[in-house]
């Protein structure tokens, strides 16, 4: 286990270096550069300010000391908004946005299984139909379009929930909902479909043999073997919330990070770029990283210390 | 005569497919004796398994018409809740396959105990207590460690010993072995055959063994049920059938045996294929196989004629207003 996981560590480390790499490499051959948007500064000005943030030295030069500056977990200086490290900025951004990704990640998955069991269960019931309705809806809107309905008619039409910003619980509740839908809608379906084929399985016939009550199956017989698909894909949903978490957080004025990541890229901010891209790659490569650990729990036929075949 | 401990009357099961309906037993009439083992033996599709599934009422065909008169109670009629108070407890069930039968991420350990804590109101002290008795009784040894294995971790002849062990640890009165050695090889086989001797040995315990294998039969069984396309075609003792079968399906079943005595290179297979029971024949339904049917076969069921006390058969040959002949020939 602990070899399983320092050799996985090790991968970790090296994805993130290769993606610093490529983002870095990326992002200073797109076209633009963060002082010459739209104003006319003057040259003087402009060659001060390259210098200031040694933007003027070989590209080769500020990606080792940008490594460099990475290894002591410094993402450097804002270059919009001066007087901001990119750490504080993310110390600001990060809980928030940390806060609306684990709720969502709760809500999702919480109804998409119930949605889902309650679905398989009732196989070809009408609370099948209505659950699947549900999911096809969840996966075919986009969390904006989600969001912008959700807004029209619960904040602006009925006055229920606040249309926008991030004070009180209250405010959570509606970017929750538009960023949950589309990852419920896929735990749902696989839930069930997970699930209907558990249900045929012969262990649960041993289970029924056993005199077990209906609810006893489901729980402990059925559920656990079902969910092992769902907690694979977590990973993966979990990159999806992130992302949705950019366009959500725009959309309801969100002080998360995905404001910052996202303005970033228009100003060319190179710093923020990076180090909203490094924190978020991190993030994701370890909470991938902690879906593989779990399964590892859930099924014990998977043994994480060594290899096998 | 021993006592009746489980009673099959008149069962009829059949199954809703989008083809329409399956008569799958077709008038099954079985009893069972207290501390025998009764083999019912048949080709796939016959029926045997239906008929065990519906005594546990685990099966997914309804059961049409019939009763299966168990402790004075028509389990047929009992409700759902009553009929899990029986499951595991005074009827436990044995599957085919032990490889697929067992839950992969929970201990055998636990998937005995919740057996025991359903039935018995004991502390969880105690009930493992007794799991790892019947382990030891099943023949596992390191009771204590083997417990918190998981399924994975046990061979496919072991696994069935955790079937057994399951089946039995709420001491049952009737234990249904649907074909328990089928998916084992042969010297595991024989090893779990004399386990569930030694077992009703022990317990008296009356076991319902479903196999297609007659050799297995031959090993284990004090009588001897023989099933055709949903019906009971013959039935009696061992001995009976072995030496003195009566219907013609009994007779090509025990000449389709391979055996290592015989000058014969090639097994004789019975011809023909078993009826479609969408729409069962109306006469016997082993009369397109049967190289001795006559002309009443096609038109009536034949109806069961006794041979002796506990020997019974199906057959329109074996009817008093039948023409006798002195058998010869080969099936």
């Amino acid at each position: 286990m602990v070899t399983y996981i320092l050799r996985r560590f090790g991968a970790m480390i090296i994805t993130l270096w290769l993606i610093v790499t490529l983002t870095f490499f990326l992002m200073h051959l797109a076209p633009g550069s963060p002082f010459n948007q739209e104003r006319n500064t003057n040259a003087a000005v402009q060659k001060n300010l390259m210098e200031h943030y040694h933007l003027n030295e070989p590209i080769a030069f500020q990606y080792l000391s940008y490594l460099k500056s990475l290894l002591h977990f410094d993402f450097g200086m804002s270059i919009t908004q001066p007087g901001q490290t990119v750490n504080g900025l993310l110390a600001q951004g990060f809980p928030v946005s940390f806060e609306l990704g684990m709720m969502t990640l709760v809500v999702a998955v919480l109804s998409g299984v119930i949605l889902g069991v309650l679905a398989a269960l009732k196989h070809n019931g009408i609370i099948d139909y209505l659950a699947m309705t549900l999911a096809v809806i969840g996966i075919s809107v986009p969390n904006f379009i989600m969001a912008t309905l959700l807004i029209q008619e619960l904040a602006v039409h009925w006055h229920v929930l606040p249309a926008a910003t991030w004070s009180s619980p209250k405010h959570v509740i509606l970017p929750t909902i538009a960023l949950a839908t589309g990852p419920m809608a896929i735990i749902a379906r696989l839930t069930r479909s997970s699930m209907l084929e558990v249900l045929t399985q012969d262990y649960i016939r041993t289970a029924r043999a056993k005199g077990l009550s209906p609810y006893k199956i489901v729980v402990r017989h059925a559920l656990r073997n079902a969910l092992l698909p769902v907690v694979t894909i977590l990973g993966t949903l979990t990159a999806g919330i992130l992302t949705g978490s950019f366009v959500i957080e725009k959309i309801f004025a969100i002080p998360g990070m995905g404001k910052y990541f996202v303005d970033s890229i228009n100003s060319r901010d190179y710093f923020v770029i990076m180090g909203t891209t490094v924190f978020y790659s991190g993030f994701l490569i370890i909470m991938l990283f902690l879906v593989d650990i779990a399964y590892g729990f859930l099924d014990p036929r998977i043994k994480l210390h060594k290899k096998e075949g | 005569m021993s006592e009746t401990i489980l009673e099959i009357k008149d069962l009829h099961v059949s199954f809703t497919t989008y083809g329409g309906e399956v008569q799958a037993v077709r008038g099954v009439n079985v009893t069972l004796n207290r501390g025998e083992t009764l083999a019912i033996v048949g080709e796939s599709g016959c029926g045997k398994t239906v008929t065990s599934q519906s005594i546990m009422r685990l099966t997914a065909g309804n059961i049409t018409k019939g009763s299966i008169r168990f402790k004075g109670k028509d389990l047929t009629r009992l409700t759902e809740k009553q009929m899990r108070d029986i499951r595991g407890s005074d009827i436990s069930m044995i599957f085919q396959d032990p490889m697929t039968s067992l839950n992969p991420t929970l201990t055998v350990g636990k998937q005995i105990i919740e057996g025991v804590e359903r039935h018995q109101n004991i502390s969880r002290h105690d009930a493992e207590r007794l799991a790892l008795e019947i382990f030891d009784w099943v023949g596992i040894a390191n009771g204590k460690e083997r417990l918190k294995q998981y399924p994975h971790q046990f061979s496919g002849g072991m696994r069935q010993r955790i079937m057994i062990a399951m089946a039995l640890v709420c001491k049952p009165s009737i234990l249904i072995a649907d074909e328990p050695t089928t998916a084992l090889d042969v010297t595991i086989q024989a090893q779990i055959l004399e386990l569930f001797k030694e077992i009703q040995r022990e317990t008296g315990v009356s076991i319902i063994l479903i196999t297609h294998d007659m050799g297995v039969v031959a090993q284990v069984s004090d009588r001897i049920a023989i099933m055709y396309a949903g019906k009971v075609v013959e039935i009696g003792r061992r001995k009976d059938i072995f030496y003195r079968p009566q219907h013609p399906y009994t007779k090509g079943l025990l000449h389709s045996i391979p055996r290592m005595d015989s000058e014969e290179d090639e097994l004789i297979p019975i011809p023909g294929t078993p009826p479609d029971l969408f729409s069962p024949p109306k006469g016997c339904p082993f009369v397109a196989r049967c190289p001795f049917a006559m002309e009443v076969c096609e038109q009536y069921q034949p109806i069961t004629t006794a041979i002796s006390s506990d020997h019974a058969v199906d057959c329109w040959l074996q009817d008093e207003r039948a023409k006798q002949v002195t058998f010869t020939g080969e099936v």
